[in-house]
Parts: structure tokens; C-alpha cells; sequence
């Protein structure tokens, strides 16, 4: 009987123990394209979750509690991915970061939004944050605010009358097609080509043939960032000598490091770049760098922005509560004075979009260059 | 017109690297009797051991290249899983893209109208090179003919006094040899990656069985068919079609000539 009056007891003190070692820490998970063709987006936004992560701990956590960060490999597929969000919820997850991919957190983002756990994502397709989900929250553009920006650029700079469209036939890459063919329908600038290539696609030549026979006066390339180097590769193997323009991804740290010397020459508009000339954006590249041994994407610098975005909001409702953190977040405001991690001032709407500075850049000597620094859309107040 | 021998061309450069994958599976099958799944991962391992010797051995590609033949003849020939290969490779090395600096130098080459890129005729040239050797090694070399006669009756070549098993072994040491050239002439453009090995597996798989499973010439000739039709349905009809031009082709063989377009039906008593 007193054996088992110890045992009881050490059961006892071991269960208060673990329960007061979970109430320490707050849940956070992460589903990320750690391989399949999102490894690259996949892989950069989980590395810069984590450096945030590993600051905010040292620094005290949240509220007190320090943040348990795990991530899990969608392996790029929608249904993985759709399985492992009830699997964060299961695991009573405080936010969930991720998918990347905008195909797989279509799918996904459904079991997130019936636990109504808020949700992050670096997807940039146009129809995420169009289905009325009040739990769904970006890290980057969305198309149909980075498009407009881009096709006033082609005509007022490049002066470009039509444009060589070559997309991959996803979600993120229709969107993106989608929301560029209006945009330069407004300019009016015409498409001279519209080129789908598959996701995963390793063979560019029949597309770059395309591309030269509709003597469009530049191309347009959005593609994800394996399939942009290639693409960027056959362009140069086959001599194209026109603008090659892009949106984000072209000019992607991983893309130059792929095209190598193909990349040079590429224009893109990107809504994170490291190398942009604030101050706390070059401490972000020299601190991702010191950790990870190379030069962060703009993935690496969602994930970073987004996990302090977590940060920033439940300090300002001073709860963990998810239902709280999503209503907190429509509307607001981050500005980087009071919360560094966020890089650039930032605002979200209702519809969980953000709205914040962004660039222009150009790649030289295999270096993104910054060309141009636009403003919000929508000065924030 | 310049068009179309343009994309001829850059399709029959394409199609010689399917062409060297599928030779390894009818060398293979006519040795040994076996189909190596693996045959995609066989390219893919070269291409990761050669950026080891350039990446951190920092040597130059033509000895990497060199020292890539003697390694992969060792461990190639004996490996056999695809699965745990590739897995093997995305654990232990990276599951992310690598660049691969290409062989031949960057620029055009303009013959008449037509405009071809240096990598594509030196990819012809190597490639030309490899099966013309490889043609005379089997044709003209007693230890050749040797293959060719346990490929053609291993029973009657081991009455003959030939080494079978050798000659299975040298197979498996040509098959080798032939990986790695693919993976230096592919990996440039398909980038280095754990999985890269699926999609060239596959087309040289359909371009063996399109050709002629147990002819040699047979996987030429399938390889090049596969390059060109690809470009051409891409140029002219939509790159979206593109990807299942193998599949059309193998489907349209097997049900027209199912021992493939220079194959030889084979008999087997039951």
C-alpha cells in the first residue's frame, strides 16, 4: 500500500511538472514544403519562422511563455498538406504557419478555419483571401495588388506594347496570369503569347521557341523558383535578348543561385528583398546569414515578418485566444518602431491581404539591385 | 523552316540524352535479363557525386567527370534501389535544386538561318561519340562480341566458354559510364536534384520500349523520336502537351507493334 501510495505520488508530481512545463510554452506549427517542388519556398519560410522563433525565446517569448515551434513536411501536396493541418489542429496548435504554396493552402486552409486557428500564408494566388475566411492571413502580396504595380512599370519604363506571358499551370501561376492579363488589359498592353508549363517542368526550349516567335517586346515569366532558373537558363541558351520581367520570384535569391549568369539582366517586383536599403533589413540578412550559412529569399523574410506579426498582436490582446488574435489583426497596423521583427510598416485588411512598401529590383553580376522602392498602395496611417 | 530544323535540332540533343538512359536499360535487358527501375537514380547519383568533387574537392569538371566514372562504376554497379536512393539523397545531402555548371560555353552558333546553341551541339557531338564507340566496342571487340553472344543465348555462350558473369558485370560498368555522361550532359539543365532522375527514368524507359526493347539501335532511335516529337508538339501545338508526347508514342507502339519499332519479336516456350 505505501508502494503504491510513492508511485501515486511520483506520477503526481511528474503530471504537475509536464502540465506546468506546457503551460510555459504556446504551440506553433508549421506546414512546409521541405521537398517536392516547393522545397525552396518551403524550406527559406521555415528557416525564417524559426530564426524569429529563436529570437523571441531568447528575448522571453510571448507573454511569458516561449514559443514550442515544430514543423512538418507537406512534401509540396495538397493532400499531405490538407492531412497535416488537422493534425496541427490536433495538436492545439496557438497559429499555424504555412502552406507556401498558395494550391495546398487552398486546401488546407479549410480545417484551419473550422478549428479557427488564424492561419499564415506566403501564397500570393489573388482567390486565398477571397472566400470570406476570417482565420486567413498573408505574409506577402497578393496578386491582384502586385500585378497592377508591375504593368505600370512595363509601359511606363520598359514602354513595352506587348508582352510574351509564360506561367505554371497551378494555383499560384494561374492567379498570377489571371490578374496580369487584366493588369496590362488596363494599360493596355497586348499579350502576344500566353505560354502554361507544368509544374516541376525541367524542359523550357519548345516555350522559349514560343516566346521568340511571338516578337513580343518583352516576357513576362512567373513561374516557381526551380522552374524560373531553367527557364531563365533557356532563355539565355537561346540568345533572347529582349526585358525578361518578373514578379518576386524571378529574381529570388535560389533563382540566381540556380541561372547563375542567365539571371543577369532580370527585372522583378518584389514585396521582400534583403537586400533593400533599411537598416533593419540588412540586420535580418546579416543575422539569417550568421545562422544558416546563405543568403535568405523573400520566403525567408515572410516567415520572419509573419511569426513576429504573432508576436506583435497577442501582446496587443494579452491572451493566447485565436478567435481574439484573428479579430485583433483585421485592420491593424505594425509599425517597425515598436515591433523591429516586422522589417517594413505593415497594415492588414478585413480580408487578411497586407498592404506595405515594395521594390523594385534588377539582377547584376548575380547580386538583386535595387532599382526603385514604391510606396503602399494605400498610405499607412 | 529554320524554325523547324531549329527545333529538330535542339529535340534530337534532348533525345541523345534520353538515348543514352535507354541504352542502359536494352544493354541491361539483353544481359541479364533484368529492367532497373533505378535507371533515373542512375543519372541522378553521378550528377551529386560530380558537384561533391567540384563543390568541395574544388576540382575542375573534367576530372570530376573522370573520377565521377570510376566512382560510379563501383557503387552504381551495385545499387539497385530507386526509392531508398533518392530518399538517401534528399536526407542526406539537400531537397532543394543545385546548380550545375555545363560542360561547353554559353553562346550561339548560327548555321544559315538557324541559331543553335553551343550546349546542344555539343551535346550531339558527346553523345554521338559515346554510341559510336559503344557500336564498334560491341561490334568489333572480342570481349564485345562476348556480350553480345551471352545477350543473344546464355546458355550457348557458357557451352562457348565465355565468362558470364563477367560479361553481366561489364554491363552493369558500361551502364555506368553511360549514367554519368547523361548526368553531365542533363544536369545543367534539369539542375541537380534528388528527384530528377523520375522524369529522364521514365522518358528512356518509354524511348527503350518505343524503340525495341532488345536492339540497341532500337533505344536510339526511340530516344531521338521522343526529343524531337517533344519540341515539335511544343513549338507548334502547346508546351502543355508536351510532357505526355512519350506516352502517346509507347501507347500508340504497344498496341501497333508491341516488340517496338526496331525490335525483334521474341519467342519463349512455356
Amino acid at each position: 500500500m505505501r508502494k503504491l501510495g510513492w508511485v501515486l505520488s511520483i506520477t503526481l508530481a511528474f503530471g504537475i511538472t509536464a502540465g506546468a512545463m506546457a503551460q510555459q510554452t504556446v504551440p506553433i506549427v508549421g506546414l512546409m514544403e521541405l521537398s517536392g517542388t516547393g522545397a525552396t519556398a518551403g524550406t527559406n519560410f521555415d528557416n525564417g519562422v524559426k530564426l524569429a522563433v529563436k529570437e523571441i525565446n531568447a528575448a522571453g517569448g510571448i507573454l511569458g511563455r516561449k514559443i514550442e515551434y515544430t514543423s512538418m513536411d507537406t512534401q509540396s501536396a495538397p493532400q499531405t498538406a490538407k492531412a497535416l493541418a488537422q493534425k496541427a489542429v490536433d495538436q492545439g496548435a496557438y497559429v499555424v504557419m504555412g502552406p507556401v504554396f498558395s494550391g495546398s493552402f487552398i486546401v488546407s486552409m479549410a480545417e484551419t478555419k473550422r478549428a479557427e486557428i488564424p492561419n499564415f500564408t506566403g501564397g500570393e494566388a489573388a482567390n486565398i483571401t477571397q472566400q470570406g475566411n476570417p482565420y486567413v492571413f498573408r505574409t506577402s502580396f497578393t496578386q491582384s495588388t502586385a500585378m497592377p504595380k508591375l504593368a505600370r512599370y512595363i509601359k511606363d519604363t520598359v514602354k513595352a506594347k506587348s508582352i510574351a506571358m509564360i506561367w505554371v499551370n497551378n494555383d499560384f501561376g494561374k492567379g498570377g496570369r489571371d490578374s496580369m492579363t487584366k493588369a496590362l488589359e488596363a494599360q493596355g498592353i497586348k499579350v502576344a503569347a500566353d505560354i502554361s508549363t507544368d509544374p516541376g517542368q525541367v524542359d523550357f526550349s519548345a516555350a522559349v521557341l514560343k516566346i521568340k516567335q511571338s516578337n513580343a517586346d518583352a516576357v513576362f515569366v512567373y513561374t516557381n523558383e526551380e522552374e524560373s532558373a531553367r527557364a531563365l537558363r533557356e532563355l539565355k541558351k537561346q540568345g533572347y535578348d529582349k526585358p525578361i520581367i518578373g514578379e518576386t520570384t524571378l529574381t529570388g535569391q535560389k533563382v540566381i543561385e540556380l541561372a547563375g549568369d542567365a539571371a543577369n539582366g532580370a527585372v522583378a517586383h518584389v514585396g521582400l528583398t534583403v537586400d533593400a536599403p533599411q537598416p533593419g533589413i540588412k540586420a535580418f540578412d546579416e543575422k539569417f546569414q550568421r545562422e544558416y550559412k546563405y543568403k535568405s529569399d523573400h520566403n525567408g523574410m515572410k516567415g520572419y515578418t509573419g511569426m513576429y506579426v504573432v508576436k506583435a498582436i497577442t501582446e496587443k490582446i494579452g491572451k493566447f485566444d485565436p478567435k481574439a488574435f484573428a479579430k485583433a489583426l483585421h485592420g491593424a497596423t505594425i509599425r517597425v518602431k515598436d515591433t523591429p521583427g516586422v522589417l517594413l510598416d505593415v497594415h492588414f485588411d478585413n480580408n487578411g491581404d497586407l498592404d506595405r512598401e515594395s521594390f523594385l529590383v534588377k539582377v547584376v553580376g548575380g547580386k538583386q539591385v535595387v532599382t526603385a522602392t514604391l510606396p503602399p498602395v494605400q498610405p499607412i496611417q | 523552316m529554320a524554325d523547324l530544323l531549329q527545333l529538330i535540332l535542339s529535340g534530337t540533343a534532348t533525345g541523345a540524352i534520353y538515348a543514352l538512359c535507354a541504352l542502359g536499360f536494352t544493354l541491361l535487358w539483353q544481359a541479364s535479363g533484368t529492367i532497373n527501375f533505378a535507371q533515373g537514380e542512375f543519372v541522378m547519383i553521378p550528377a551529386f557525386v560530380m558537384l561533391f568533387f567540384i563543390n568541395t574537392a574544388g576540382l575542375p569538371l573534367w576530372v570530376a567527370f573522370l573520377l565521377t566514372c570510376l566512382v560510379a562504376m563501383l557503387l552504381i554497379a551495385t545499387l539497385g534501389l530507386s526509392i531508398g536512393v533518392k530518399q538517401l539523397v534528399k536526407a542526406g545531402v539537400t531537397a532543394q535544386a543545385m546548380p550545375f555548371e555545363s560542360p561547353f560555353p554559353d553562346g550561339l552558333l548560327a548555321l544559315g538561318a538557324m541559331k543553335v546553341s553551343y550546349a546542344d551541339v555539343g551535346t550531339l557531338l558527346l553523345a554521338g561519340l559515346i554510341v559510336v564507340g559503344l557500336q564498334l566496342f560491341l561490334n568489333r571487340t572480342v570481349t564485345g562480341r562476348a556480350m553480345q553472344a551471352v545477350a543473344q543465348n546464355t546458355d550457348a555462350a557458357k557451352v562457348l566458354g565465355i565468362n558470364v558473369q563477367r560479361m553481366v558485370l561489364y554491363t552493369f560498368l558500361i551502364n555506368a559510364v553511360l549514367a554519368v555522361v547523361a548526368a553531365l550532359l542533363v544536369t545543367p539543365t534539369y539542375l541537380a536534384k534528388f528527384d530528377m532522375g523520375e522524369s529522364i527514368g521514365l522518358k528512356a524507359f518509354y524511348a527503350a520500349i518505343i524503340g525495341g526493347f532488345n536492339q540497341t539501335r532500337g533505344a536510339l532511335l526511340g530516344g531521338v523520336l521522343v526529343g524531337v516529337l517533344e519540341n515539335l508538339m511544343g513549338a507548334y501545338v502547346s508546351p502543355a502537351y508536351k510532357e505526355g508526347v512519350a506516352l502517346m508514342l509507347f501507347l500508340i507502339v504497344i498496341i501497333f507493334r508491341p516488340e517496338g519499332l526496331l525490335g525483334k519479336t521474341e519467342e519463349r516456350k512455356v
